[in-house]
């Protein structure tokens, strides 16, 4: 579905995807992990073609994706932040990008889903936080699309939003979808995740289950296996994409580290 | 592409600042007719204002635009729009709100004041026109600035410089000229370099218009042989229209190679 090769892209001096590889052919539930700056967010965002890449190829569906934009109607996306035109209502918001779409979309199901019928004549600017957060994934799940990209999805929700994200993910799951999640709480990767896919200075550095990375690093807790990755002390042989022999030597970059489940 | 020029419009018809800056000129506009009833004199005592103010207000709002709208337009990124689309829509729609602010505040005021049944129907036109066509400029150029730089201050400090540029500095350094190469005949470089200023040529063709280009003495006169005639208009319609249309092109082709 998702084929990356030798994907590289640098923002001035920083390196900041460094030929990355990524082969994504199975439906399931892909959780994007690396500490702060790893290239997560630019990895999702040259798969969107939002970052144009130095040089490598990313094929959507066998095609590549380069100046191209009618793949994306096959890609759901919420992005990090959510701010939106300020004077717009919600419902505006939905029927604009509905008009911009012109795909089938559900968005009464979700809507109720996450409790905002009170919201849906409010100007967006008067919105909370969080009510944006849901308002942008009501944007995201509202159509069928074979491929979903979550970036960030779980800030500033509160618990109850958090189990119908949840629940939203886990049928999208069931449908056959490729869902690909980027967080940094790991007990929402434990819950969900099918794969993880680890990535440090630009590269893939693993990428199997969860289970097998706790086995590989001897951990029964997926947030110390991931410390002792960072760290270098258990890269599997096996799943190394773009192994050079330096993997053992890992920069000290990985102390910007994962946030806790503390908001959880 | 219309479907965001849409979208945008209808985002800034509902900002207060628009409807603010209309306010300004309709109290402007009436608070001069209060004082001369002359349409004549009330459109040049205007144009000192538009000349200056709407490219001015055009390219702030076309920056502060461009980076209140930064995440939403990330959202319409990742849609299956095109990038051109985009950003081309986003430009329109801010223009057009400013044009359509221009029109209504200096235009309502003037119909009331008898604008349709005066001789003055195409000085008015002119002048109007002449705002409009500054107000594209200044926000393309804007836009393709902001669309450029990351650093906002930067990005706001060199589109102000722009502005200043061509409002103040160009006809200091323009005068100095005249000044310091007074022995030389001087008539086409005069007439070259206020041309390649849209703001200094779009004041040129209403004074023509208003036919009291004596009133700039020696230089009145050259311009007047030149502008006088449809190939003079034509030149300076067609310098316009490229001022508008080289920092469209400019956004187009940074839409496509940015990244976000």
């Amino acid at each position: 579905m998702i084929e990356i090769r030798n994907l590289k892209k640098s923002f001035k001096k920083n390196q900041v995807l460094n030929n990355l590889d990524l082969e994504i052919s199975t439906p399931g539930i892909f959780a994007v992990l690396g500490p702060n700056g790893s290239g997560k967010t630019t990895l999702i965002k040259c798969i969107l073609g939002m970052v144009l890449p130095d040089s490598g190829q990313i094929l959507f569906d066998g095609i590549p994706v380069m100046h191209e934009w009618q793949y994306r109607r096959r890609i759901s996306y919420l992005p990090q932040i959510a701010r939106f035109p300020e004077n717009l209502t919600v419902s505006e918001l939905l029927h604009m990008i509905r008009d911009v779409r012109q795909q089938p979309s559900h968005e009464q199901e979700i809507i109720r889903m996450f409790e905002l019928e009170p919201f849906i004549k409010s100007r967006l600017g008067t919105l909370s936080g969080g009510t944006r957060q849901k308002v942008n994934l009501v944007l995201t799940f509202m159509y069928d699309s074979p491929v979903i990209i979550l970036d960030e999805p779980t800030a500033g929700l509160d618990p109850v939003a958090l189990i119908a994200l949840k629940e939203l993910i886990h049928a999208e799951r069931k449908n056959g979808k490729v869902i690909l999640i980027t967080t940094h709480v790991m007990s929402f990767v434990e819950e969900l995740a099918d794969e993880v896919v680890f990535l440090l200075d630009g590269r893939i550095r693993f990428k199997g289950s969860v289970n097998a990375l706790k086995s590989r690093c001897g951990e029964d807790n997926l947030e110390r296996a991931i410390a002792r990755l960072l760290k270098g002390e258990c890269i599997p042989d096996d799943n190394l994409s773009g192994a050079d022999g330096q993997g053992s030597a890992f920069p000290k970059t990985a102390g910007s580290g994962l946030k806790s489940q503390h908001h959880v | 592409m219309f479907k965001i020029l849409k979208y945008t419009l209808s985002d800034l018809m509902r900002s207060k600042w628009v409807y603010i800056y209309t306010t300004f000129y309709l109290v402007l506009t009436t608070a001069l007719f209060w004082l001369s009833n002359d349409l004549a004199k009330v459109i040049i005592s205007l144009m000192n204002v538009v000349l200056v103010l709407s490219p001015l207000i055009a390219a702030l709002f076309a920056t502060l635009y461009h980076h209140q709208s930064r995440e939403f337009t990330e959202l319409l990124l990742a849609q299956p729009v095109r990038r051109t689309a985009i950003f081309l829509g986003q430009y329109f729609g801010v223009a057009m709100s400013m044009s359509v602010s221009l029109a209504a505040g200096l235009g309502v005021p003037f119909l009331f004041y008898g604008l349709l049944v005066s001789a003055q129907v195409w000085n008015f036109a002119t002048l109007l026109l002449a705002g409009i066509a500054l107000s594209l400029i200044f926000s393309a150029l804007a836009f393709y600035v902001a669309l450029r730089t990351e650093n906002k201050i930067k990005g706001f400090s060199l589109t102000i410089l722009i502005w200043l540029f061509f409002a103040v500095i160009y006809d200091g350094l323009f005068l100095l000229l005249l000044v310091l190469f007074n022995d030389y005949p001087l008539d086409n470089f005069a007439l070259g370099a206020s041309v390649l200023n849209p703001l200094n040529l779009s004041r040129m063709l209403i004074l023509m218009k208003l036919d009291i280009s004596a009133l700039m003495s020696y230089s009145g006169a050259v311009f007047q042989r030149f502008l006088g005639t449809a190939a003079g208009i034509g030149v300076a319609a067609f310098c316009l229209a490229a001022w508008i249309a080289i920092p469209i092109f400019g956004i187009r082709k940074t839409a496509l190679t940015k990244d976000f």
